[in-house]
């Protein structure tokens, strides 16, 4: 991908799915390789993809396999050979890949995964939180998350030029709410071909396997005298992928006009009181700091975007330069720690990393698909109130809309 | 938000309630509008109770959770009225729509009480007639369609046909049904509309239908 001579874009108003956005991404993109098992509700994705594939719309190769975990093998194989690969899923799904995920990563295979994000079980249950990504947390993706079908799409056409940057060479992971983004349809903006296809541009590996004149080997044992560097090379490489993200999103803009960062401060300057949160619930913090603004609220929303790398510090210093008196963080996922959802700790932590020292109150909303209204966004803004105040003992790891 | 139309489908899994949504937002969509059309999923099977959800406005839509305050209810399948409390959080100011070969009379006593305007298309008539067979998601998205004046009915008509023709590309023999019955379906509505709000208020139907309650 060229940063200099990025092509504009007309936008092109549609309205479709989430994972119809995703699904013309992949088409625009014509990646090499995509092997893939069917499971709620990302099913739809390798069901479009290969419809495109069987009408000669693109070249893809299509790899149905018999579950996730041979997905995931087999992306493994096909990145490793030198060809751009990618590959989607969701819940039990990306669990089972998760041995695999760690290969991924650790290989320094640029694979892009588009995870429609659903529960874990038990119960059994096929709708919307994080638990899926989060569980992926630990195993070297890169994971950036959506409000909508838009940044979905935007998202998924980021992730190659940030996975396959040699200062990268790390998978990526774009995520979407299932069901509430992946199967509601909206209003979106799309991009001609021509100008995605030049910003993603051609995949030249420097090295791979099906390369007769560089012999290399993937995957071997390495004993423990010469692990650990391997173990930190990976995690400079997670280090230097901010910058990269960053790069990649301000190129993105020039061609379709939104540009991205790490996350999106939404009337956040003068705000006394803030929202944390991820996905598609971000778009109703918004809606109801629009209201409660109206009403005189100072209020306002961090949405979190990228979540691997984990941008600590900038969390930090937008908090400090808003001058907030408390922040709620909001997890759609349950750590079963006793104490905190994975953002309710990990934000917290860089906080005091950084000598912020502002209150902060986790909660726990929209397991399984349980909603999330602009309600319950105006309940958690005068608990935030009442907490300043000191009218009211912080509550932590409070889970919202319960029944009772 | 201001300046948006919220409405909620209630249907019977197999019925189309969640077409129906989707084919709104779509027609919605070609007229111009900010749209939103999604379903709820629990354990999906044929006959079960599911609700599907439009918001259409003139902004950007940005809110993601299902709709409790609707200003319109389309119900697809009038053995729900028993089983499922449609009219909750219905407004007043705006109508219920139920599919049924009753009248809006005999169906008011089932709504708990909602004070609103009641109207009721016989779309599986309609269906029949013009279709020859039972698909009432078609008939109801017209006579919402009418109902919500969202938007006029040349266009409604014109971009219906435009994505019939696209959907019945290889069967374009059903095309002439389909937009009979909408338009059927349309105008029913659309009197219906004009009727109550020559009556100029729900509030005023909704008060006769409480004295009806009463009486039985």
């Amino acid at each position: 991908m060229s940063r200099e001579n990025v092509m504009k874009s007309r936008a092109i108003p549609e309205r479709m799915s989430g994972n119809e956005a995703v699904s013309f991404a992949i088409r625009q993109v014509n990646p090499d390789v995509m092997p893939a098992f069917p499971i709620t509700p990302s099913t739809e994705i390798p069901q479009m993809v290969s419809t495109f594939i069987a009408n000669g719309e693109i070249d893809t190769e299509f790899i149905p396999v018999e579950s996730e975990h041979s997905a995931m093998s087999a992306a493994i194989g096909a990145e490793a050979a030198g060809a751009r690969t990618m590959t989607a899923t969701s819940s039990a799904g990306l669990a089972l890949m998760w041995e695999e995920l760690l290969l991924a990563a650790s290989n320094r295979l640029p694979i892009v995964l588009t995870l429609v994000n659903r529960t874990l079980s038990g119960p059994i249950n096929i709708n919307c939180d994080h638990s899926d990504g989060m569980g992926a947390r630990d195993t070297g993706w890169i994971q950036i998350y959506a409000e909508n079908n838009q940044e979905a799409y935007d998202n998924y056409i980021q992730a190659f030029p940030i996975a396959e940057d040699p200062r990268v060479h790390l998978p990526v992971m774009i995520c979407q709410d299932g069901f509430i983004t992946s199967h509601a349809v909206e209003n979106i903006e799309l991009l001609e071909d021509a100008p995605v296809k030049a910003f993603v541009g051609e995949y030249e590996p420097e090295e791979f396997l099906l390369n007769p004149g560089k012999p290399v080997s993937v995957g071997p044992y390495s004993v423990s005298a010469y692990a650990m560097e391997a173990k930190k090379a990976q995690e400079a490489a997670m280090e230097r992928a901010g910058e990269v993200i960053l790069e990649v999103g301000e190129c993105f803009g020039k061609m379709s006009g939104r540009s991205y960062g790490f996350f999106e401060e939404y009337r956040t300057e003068d705000a006394e009181y803030l929202m944390i949160i991820m996905g598609s619930a971000a778009g109703t913090a918004k809606a109801a700091v629009d209201l409660l603004r109206e009403e005189g609220h100072k209020v306002g929303v961090l949405k979190l975007r990228v979540f691997r790398p984990f941008p600590e510090k900038e969390i930090a210093e937008a908090i400090s330069r808003s001058g907030c008196r408390a922040v709620a963080i909001m997890d759609r996922c349950e750590s079963y720690n006793g104490c905190s959802g994975p953002l309710g700790s990990e934000i917290p932590a860089g906080l005091y990393r950084n000598k912020v020292m502002t209150q902060t109150v986790n909660y726990i909303y929209g397991l399984a698909g349980r909603d999330f209204t602009v309600d319950h966004v105006r309940d958690i803004f005068a608990e935030l109130e009442e907490v300043a105040q000191g009218t009211m003992k912080a509550p932590n790891h409070k889970y919202i809309g319960l029944r009772e | 938000m201001k300046n948006t139309v919220e409405i909620r489908w209630h249907g019977r899994g197999g019925q189309g309630a969640k077409t129906a949504a989707l084919l709104l937002a779509d027609v919605a969509f070609k007229t111009g509008c900010c749209v939103q059309g999604f379903p709820e999923y629990g354990p999906e099977r044929m006959g079960a109770p599911i609700t599907a959800f439009n918001r259409i406005s003139e902004e950007k839509i940005r809110v993601h959770s299902n709709i409790y305050d609707p200003d319109y209810v389309v119900v697809v399948d009038e053995t729900l009225l028993h089983s499922v409390h449609v009219t909750d959080g219905l407004k007043e100011d705006g109508a219920i729509i139920v599919n049924t070969a009753k009248s809006a009379k005999e169906i008011r006593p089932l709504l708990r009480g909602y004070k609103g305007r009641v109207l009721t298309v016989d779309a599986r008539h309609i269906s029949e007639k013009m279709l020859g067979r039972n698909f009432p998601n078609t008939p109801m998205l017209a006579a919402t369609a009418a109902a919500t004046g969202i938007m006029s009915r040349e266009k409604f008509l014109r971009e219906m046909e435009a994505s019939f023709a696209h959907k019945f590309a290889k069967k374009p023999e059903v095309i002439r049904g389909n937009m009979a019955a909408l338009e059927m379906a349309y105008d029913k509505a659309e009197i219906d509309m004009m009727r109550t709000t020559g009556n100029s208020s729900g509030k005023k139907a909704g008060k006769s239908s409480k004295e009806m309650k009463r009486s039985a």
